[in-house]
C-alpha cells in the first residue's frame, strides 16, 4: 500500500469531474420535483443522454453536437413520461420505473455498434496565466466547459426558484397545484416544461459520462448515477447549493475509492466499490428525519375535475 | 375536444381488456421496431410468440418456460403485496442475489456429506438471506422514515458487489484450477435443486411459485393482513383509523417479498444456473416488476403474466439465434410493455368523452 501515490491536486480536479454527472442530472430532477413531480426515470434518461450524445459525437466529430444531442434524448425520453404521467394519468412511481427499464434496453440497442469506438474529446478550456496558478490552476480552471455549465446551472436554477416569477409559479405548482390551477395557472404545462428540462439535464449528465468521464460507451455504464442522483435531491433538502455540495461529497468518495483501489489498501476492491452506495443509504437515513421541505404535491396526480 | 371523466367506480372490463390490449399495442410496436432493425416484423413477433409453444423444437422449450417462468413469478407474488399497499420494493434483484449467496452457502458448507436433510436448510437460508436484504428498507423506513425505494434499490448495486467478492474469495470453488465461481451444485446431489420428472422443466422453485400464488390469493382475499394491504393502498386514511399498524405491514410487506426473491435466487442457483459466479444474476428482480404489474398485482395475473413473460425471454433467444435479433431489442421490448400498460390504464379510471360544445 501507498497512499502516498496519490496527488491531493489530481484528486480534488478528479472529484470535481466525477461530481458533474451526479449534479447535471440532480438539478434538473430537483426542477421537476420542486414542481410536483417525481420522476423516478432518471437513470434511464442519463443512460439514453449517454448513448445518444456518445452516437452523435462520433458521426459528427463534435463533442459540443453531442452534448446537444444528449439533451434532446434525455428530453424526448422524458416525454414518454410526460404523456404516461401529465396525460394518461398513471402512476407516477410506476412510469418512472418503466422509463428505466426502458431506457436500459434502449440505449443497449443503440450502442450496439459503438462498443469499443473512441469519442472525439472536447478538449479542457486553458485561460494564460490563470491556469497556470500552482494548485489552484489545475483544481479551478483546467477542466471541460460542461463542467463549468453545471456549476452555472446551479446557480441560474437557484436564483430563478428564488427571485423570478417563473420559479414562484413552479413552487406554487409543486407546493399546492389546486391552489396554483384555481389562481389560473396551467399546471400541467408547467409540469410538463419542468419533465423535459429534468430530462435533458438527465441527458446532460448521462453524456458528461460517456464523452468525458469514463470516456467510451459500455452497457449500463451509468450504474446508478441516476439512483444517487434522486437521492441526492432528498439529501440537499431540494436546495440547488445544498445540490452542488452533495454532489461534490459523493464525487469524492467514488473518486477517493478508486484511487484507494489504485494504490493497493487492504480493504478487498469490492468493499470499496460498494462504498459510496452505502454511504448514500447512511446520509438518507441521516437526512430523512426532516421531510418538511418537500414540496407538498410531490407525487400526486392532478386533473382538473377534482 | 377530448376530455376526461373520472369513473366512480374502476371499470372491471377494461382492467381485465387493459394487459391484452398492452400486450396487442407491443407487438405492433414491437414489429415495427424490429422493421426498423431490418427484420421481417411478422417472422420476429411469430418466432418468439409462436415457436416456444408450438414450434418444431418445442418440446425443448416448453420446459424452460417454467425454468424461467418460475423466478419471475416467484418475485413478482412478493412485490405485488408490497405494490398494492404503496410500499415499493424495488431492489428484489438485490435480495435475488443475497438467496442465492445464503443458499449455495449453506449447502456447500456442508460438502461433500450426503443427507437428504441439506436441501431443506439451503431453502431456509436462501429465503432468509432474501428476506434480511429486504428487512433493511423496511426496517430504516420504520425507524427513520428513509425512502424504501432508493434504499432497496442502492441495495442491489452492494449485493453485486458481494457477490463478486464471494466468487473469487470466499465460495470459490478450491478445485476450480483458479476460476472465479463456486462448485457446480449439480454435481452435488444433496444440494441439486433437480427436476422432479426428468425433462419437465418442473423443479422445487416451480412448485415453490405456484404454492406462492395460491398462498397470496388466500392471503389477500380471505385474511384480515391481506384486507389491511389492500386498505391501505385504497384508502390510507380510512386504514389508519381502522388501525392499521403500518410499521408492521412495511416490515410484513417488504420481508415477505425479500423472503420470496431470495427463494427465487437459491433454487435458480442450485437447479438451472447450477453456481455461484459473477454474473449469476439476469435481471430478474427488475422484469419481476413489469410481470407485477402486467398482473395487475393479482397472484392468478401474476401467474399468467409471468408465463407471458418468460415466453418473450425464450422467443426472444430463439429470435437471437435464428433472425439475429440484438439481445437488448428484447429488453425494448419488455420495457415497451409496461409503458403500454400503464397508458391503457387511463381506460380503467377514466371515460374519455367528446365535450359538448355549450351554447350559452
Amino acid at each position: 500500500m501507498d497512499l502516498g501515490q496519490i496527488n491531493p491536486v489530481l484528486l480534488v480536479a478528479s472529484l470535481m469531474v466525477a461530481a458533474t454527472p451526479l449534479l447535471l442530472a440532480a438539478i434538473g430532477e430537483l426542477v421537476v420535483e420542486k414542481a410536483g413531480v417525481l420522476n423516478l426515470g432518471v437513470e434511464g434518461m442519463m443512460i439514453v443522454g449517454a448513448i445518444s450524445g456518445f452516437a452523435i459525437s462520433v458521426e459528427t466529430g463534435s463533442p459540443w453536437l453531442g452534448f446537444v444531442a444528449a439533451a434532446i434524448g434525455g428530453a424526448v425520453l422524458s416525454l414518454l413520461f410526460v404523456l404516461l404521467t401529465q396525460f394518461a394519468l398513471a402512476n407516477q412511481v410506476a412510469s418512472g420505473l418503466a422509463l428505466t427499464l426502458f431506457g436500459l434496453g434502449f440505449s443497449a440497442l443503440m450502442g450496439q455498434s459503438y462498443v469499443g469506438v473512441k469519442p472525439p474529446s472536447m478538449g479542457d478550456i486553458y485561460i494564460p496565466l490563470i491556469s497556470d496558478i500552482p494548485v489552484i490552476g489545475p483544481i479551478l480552471f483546467r477542466h471541460d466547459p460542461i463542467l463549468y455549465l453545471g456549476i452555472a446551472l446551479t446557480a441560474v436554477v437557484w436564483a430563478a426558484l428564488k427571485y423570478t416569477r417563473v420559479g414562484l409559479i413552479l413552487r406554487a405548482v409543486g407546493e399546492n397545484h389546486d391552489a396554483a390551477h384555481a389562481l389560473g395557472y396551467k399546471v400541467i404545462k408547467i409540469r410538463i416544461m419542468a419533465i423535459l428540462f429534468g430530462g435533458a439535464c438527465a441527458g446532460l449528465g448521462g453524456a458528461y459520462i460517456s464523452l468525458i468521464r469514463v470516456p467510451q460507451w459500455t452497457e449500463g455504464m451509468t450504474a446508478g448515477v441516476g439512483w444517487i442522483a434522486l437521492a441526492l435531491v432528498v439529501f440537499a433538502s431540494w436546495k440547488p447549493w445544498r445540490v452542488l455540495l452533495g454532489a461534490y461529497l459523493f464525487g469524492g468518495i467514488t473518486v477517493l475509492q478508486l484511487n484507494l483501489q489504485a494504490a493497493g489498501v487492504a480493504i478487498p476492491v469490492e468493499y470499496l466499490a460498494m462504498s459510496p452506495y452505502l454511504i448514500t443509504i447512511l446520509v438518507l437515513v441521516i437526512l430523512s428525519a426532516d421531510k418538511s421541505s418537500a414540496p407538498a404535491s410531490l407525487g400526486r396526480t392532478f386533473h382538473a375535475s377534482h | 375536444m377530448i376530455v376526461l371523466e373520472k369513473r366512480p367506480q374502476p371499470s372491471r372490463a377494461w382492467s381485465y381488456a387493459t394487459p391484452l390490449v398492452a400486450v396487442l399495442a407491443t407487438m405492433v410496436f414491437g414489429g415495427l421496431l424490429f422493421a426498423i432493425l431490418g427484420k421481417n416484423p411478422v417472422q420476429a413477433i411469430g418466432t418468439i410468440f409462436w415457436e416456444p409453444l408450438f414450434g418444431e423444437f418445442a418440446f425443448y422449450y416448453r420446459p424452460q418456460l417454467l425454468v424461467k417462468g418460475a423466478p419471475l413469478v416467484l418475485i413478482a407474488i412478493g412485490l405485488s403485496l408490497g405494490f398494492r399497499a404503496g410500499i415499493w420494493n424495488i431492489g428484489a434483484e438485490g435480495q435475488y442475489i443475497m438467496g442465492a449467496i445464503f443458499g449455495a452457502g449453506a449447502g456447500l458448507a456442508f460438502y461433500p456429506l450426503d443427507a437428504w436433510y441439506i436441501f431443506p436448510i439451503m431453502v431456509v437460508a436462501g429465503a432468509f438471506g432474501g428476506w434480511l436484504w429486504a428487512t433493511i428498507p423496511a426496517l430504516l423506513k420504520v425507524r427513520f422514515g428513509t425512502n424504501e425505494i432508493l434504499v432497496s434499490l442502492m441495495l442491489v448495486y452492494v449485493a453485486e458487489q458481494m457477490l463478486a467478492s464471494v466468487s473469487l474469495g470466499l465460495l470459490k470453488n478450491p478445485e476450480g484450477f483458479g476460476f472465479p465461481g463456486s462448485r457446480n451444485l449439480q454435481s452435488y446431489e444433496s444440494a441439486h435443486n433437480a427436476e422432479l420428472i426428468a425433462g419437465s422443466g418442473m423443479h422445487w422453485g416451480v412448485v415453490a411459485a405456484f404454492i406462492a400464488v395460491i398462498f397470496a390469493y388466500v392471503l389477500l382475499n380471505r385474511h384480515m393482513l391481506g384486507f389491511h394491504i389492500r386498505l391501505t393502498g385504497e384508502a390510507p386514511r380510512a386504514a389508519k383509523f381502522a388501525g392499521v399498524n403500518p410499521a408492521r405491514l412495511i416490515l410484513f410487506c417488504l420481508g415477505i417479498s425479500g423472503a420470496l426473491a431470495g427463494l427465487a435466487g437459491m433454487f435458480e442457483v442450485s437447479g438451472p444456473s447450477g453456481q455461484i459466479s459473477i454474473d449469476f444474476n439476469v435481471g430478474y428482480g427488475f422484469t419481476a416488476i413489469i410481470v407485477a404489474f402486467l398482473g395487475r398485482l393479482h397472484p392468478v395475473g401474476i401467474l399468467l403474466a409471468g408465463g407471458l413473460m418468460a415466453l418473450t425471454y425464450i422467443g426472444g433467444e430463439i429470435a437471437q439465434s435464428q433472425l439475429g435479433l440484438p439481445a437488448a431489442a428484447i429488453q425494448v421490448f419488455q420495457g415497451m410493455l409496461l409503458f403500454f400498460l400503464l397508458a391503457f390504464d387511463l381506460l380503467t379510471n377514466f371515460r374519455i368523452r367528446a365535450a359538448r360544445s355549450e351554447v350559452a
